[in-house]
């Protein structure tokens, strides 16, 4: 259910878009803020809301990879791996982050406290290696500084 | 943004307008008090035509990728349409070594805000779209900010400085997916869609959001606009090189001792920038290979870059192109194989999967990468990757596939010996030596 706020903020939105579809991703932004992930039930509240077929709420989820079906751990490291971060070492701050935390890339620890990933080019490559927690970003990182926020994020 | 060493007069010359040596551009006083929108109130007193004029005589040529003339762009719309028109701002910024757009949302969003409503008056466009992916929420947020105090001061939203044009801007934040960055993947998802591209024709002007007459541009193309609308057309053609003109951002990430998005005229030497503006290979190493302009722009051998300029023009003669401008720079200790493994890994793992040649070439050639990686390949598979290669490009819906192929069919051109020496190790290998 979205909240009071948020249902105003789709009124709003209601007259920048000339039909109901457009709005199903910022909804669904919405209710992942909101929620942390995007549930069977979310997705039949957000087709009911717009009053579109459940199913294109599904293919619209399934399709982009920042909208989670499933929760994660409270904190999401998503560790960039692609060509400029791995010319400056990323390989060595995913193994790092492997060994501390005690999962590989792609899981979640048993404790639901910690989910590592393997992300693309997260536009920092001007300041590599990098990784991302939810919005923020953590730059020029040093195994140092990996260390540093992690017992921050403890 | 980063700062040129005060040692590098020369470099100096230039005064950055897209993103000025300022900090407190994106505070809305301050950008007019600096001469902001004032662009827009000149353009206001124009003829739409006459601004589609001044941006074609201009020569801007878009930044998001392909070079395209920007005013020859705005003038495929149709001038009386009875539909709705729509302006698509591209900011969706996912190709692996671009991070520039970034910097006009959080260093200069006005600029962005008064070239979006110039471009919307000069189309008749009365509601822009600002596509920001997903990960860039904090630099959305900015840029929302910037939009929300350009509202209260009357430069968006209706009767725009008392005159009889209204539009509106809204942002719109994608969620992952660097196909949406492709310009009709990016309405399909504004449409709330799957970001599928679609087939071209028709193309956006005739039929593009919600099948009504559209336009896409990059937001650093965007943001050029209000300086040619202050500074006219011959001013701004005389900008860099005479046929890709004006200022641009260039990235410059990888072995490099000061990586960073760089401000200057087009047409400067890719070597000056590499070793004066970003300051050299990391550890005086020497350079082995640059990808000019972004993952997928052909790859470039270090001992290929004497006199090649970032401007279309040079950079096509050499071989490949500008792309979104983001040079990666790789020395003489770097796995190429490693590198073209990655970067075939992005393309399979973005591929949308509606074309087979894309859909399922980008999978062949990653997996046959992973043999070369993994000194499992023998010498047929060079150009088995190439022959792939080759049958992905110019096959497919988008350009997806060729930025897939581009990279695999100009690493194995100009470093062909490093695969062979690779098959050759791995025949020793599996020879039990
Ligand atoms: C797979 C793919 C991804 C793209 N991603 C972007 C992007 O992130 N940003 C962008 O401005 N253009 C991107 N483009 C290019 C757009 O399709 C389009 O050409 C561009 O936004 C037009 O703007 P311009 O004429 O101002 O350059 C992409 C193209 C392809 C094929
Ligand atoms: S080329 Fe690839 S990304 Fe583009 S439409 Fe075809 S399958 Fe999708
Ligand atoms: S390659 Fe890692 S942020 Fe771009």
């Amino acid at each position: 259910m979205l909240t009071e706020e948020n249902i105003k903020k789709v009124e709003e939105l209601k007259k920048r878009y000339p039909t109901k579809e457009a709005l199903i991703l910022p909804v669904l932004w919405m209710i992942q803020k909101q929620e942390g992930y995007i549930s069977e039930e979310s997705m039949k509240y957000v087709a009911s809301l717009l009053n579109i077929p459940v199913g294109q709420i599904l293919g619209v989820v399934t399709f982009y990879t920042m909208l989670k079906r499933k929760k994660t751990g409270k904190n999401h490291i998503e560790v960039c791996t692609n060509v400029s971060c791995m010319l400056r070492g990323s390989a060595k701050i995913m193994e790092h982050l492997e060994k501390r935390l005690g999962i590989k890339a792609g899981e979640t620890s048993p404790d639901q406290k910690w989910t590592l990933s393997e992300a693309e080019c997260m536009g920092s490559c001007g300041t590599a290696p990098m990784l991302a927690v939810g919005d923020e970003y953590y730059e020029n990182l040093t195994i140092e500084k990996v260390d540093q926020l992690i017992e921050k994020l403890k | 943004m980063n700062f040129i060493p005060s040692d590098k007069k020369h470099l100096n010359d230039w005064k950055r307008i897209i993103i000025p040596d300022d900090n407190e551009l994106h505070k809305i006083d301050h950008y007019i008090s600096c001469g902001g929108y004032r662009a827009l109130e000149k353009a206001l007193e124009m003829k739409p035509e006459e601004i589609i004029e001044e941006v074609k005589k201009s020569n801007l040529r878009g930044r998001g990728g392909a070079c395209f003339p920007t005013g020859l762009k705005w003038s495929f719309m149709p001038k009386n349409s009875d539909k709705p028109k729509y302006l698509c701002v591209n900011g969706d910024e996912s190709e692996p070594g671009t991070f520039k757009d970034r910097q006009i949302f959080e260093h200069n969003p006005h600029l962005l805000i008064e070239g979006t409503i110039i471009a919307c008056y000069a189309m008749g466009v009365t509601s822009a779209y600002i596509y920001i992916r997903g990960e860039y929420n904090k630099w959305i947020m900015m840029l929302q900010k910037a939009i929300d105090d350009a509202y209260t001061k009357g430069f968006i939203g209706e009767n725009i400085l008392g005159k009889d044009f209204s539009t509106q801007i809204t942002i719109h934040r994608g969620a992952g997916a660097y196909i949406c960055g492709e310009e009709s993947s990016l309405m399909n998802s504004i449409e709330g869609k799957r970001g599928y591209p679609r087939v071209k024709p028709p193309f956006p002007a005739q039929s593009g959001l919600w099948g009504c007459p559209t336009t896409i541009n990059n937001a650093e193309t965007i943001s050029n606009v209000p300086l040619i609308i202050n500074n006219g057309w011959e001013w701004y053609s005389k900008i860099g090189a005479s046929r890709h003109p004006g200022p641009i951002l260039i990235g410059v990430s990888g072995n490099i001792n000061n990586p960073g998005v760089f401000e200057m005229p087009t047409g400067r030497p890719l070597l000056e920038i590499i070793n004066e503006w970003a300051g050299g290979a990391t550890a005086n190493k020497k350079i082995k290979a640059v990808i000019p302009g972004g993952s997928s722009t052909m790859i470039l051998r270090g001992d290929q870059l004497e006199g090649v300029c970032m401007d279309s023009e040079s950079l096509k003669s050499a071989g490949s192109s500008v792309g979104t401008a983001g040079i990666i720079v790789m020395d003489e200790d770097t796995d190429l194989i490693d590198v073209i493994t990655r970067i075939t890994k992005f393309y399979y793992h973005e591929s949308c999967g509606q074309c087979t040649p894309c859909r399922e070439g980008t999978n062949w050639m990653f997996r046959i990468l992973k043999r070369f990686q993994n000194y499992e390949a023998c010498s047929e598979d060079i150009d088995l990757l190439l022959d792939i290669a080759n049958n992905i490009e110019g096959n497919t819906v988008c350009a997806l596939g060729d930025a897939a192929a581009w990279p695999v069919q100009s690493i194995i051109r100009n470093f062909r010996d490093e695969f062979e020496k690779r098959t050759k190790a791995s025949e020793l290998k599996e020879a039990g030596n």
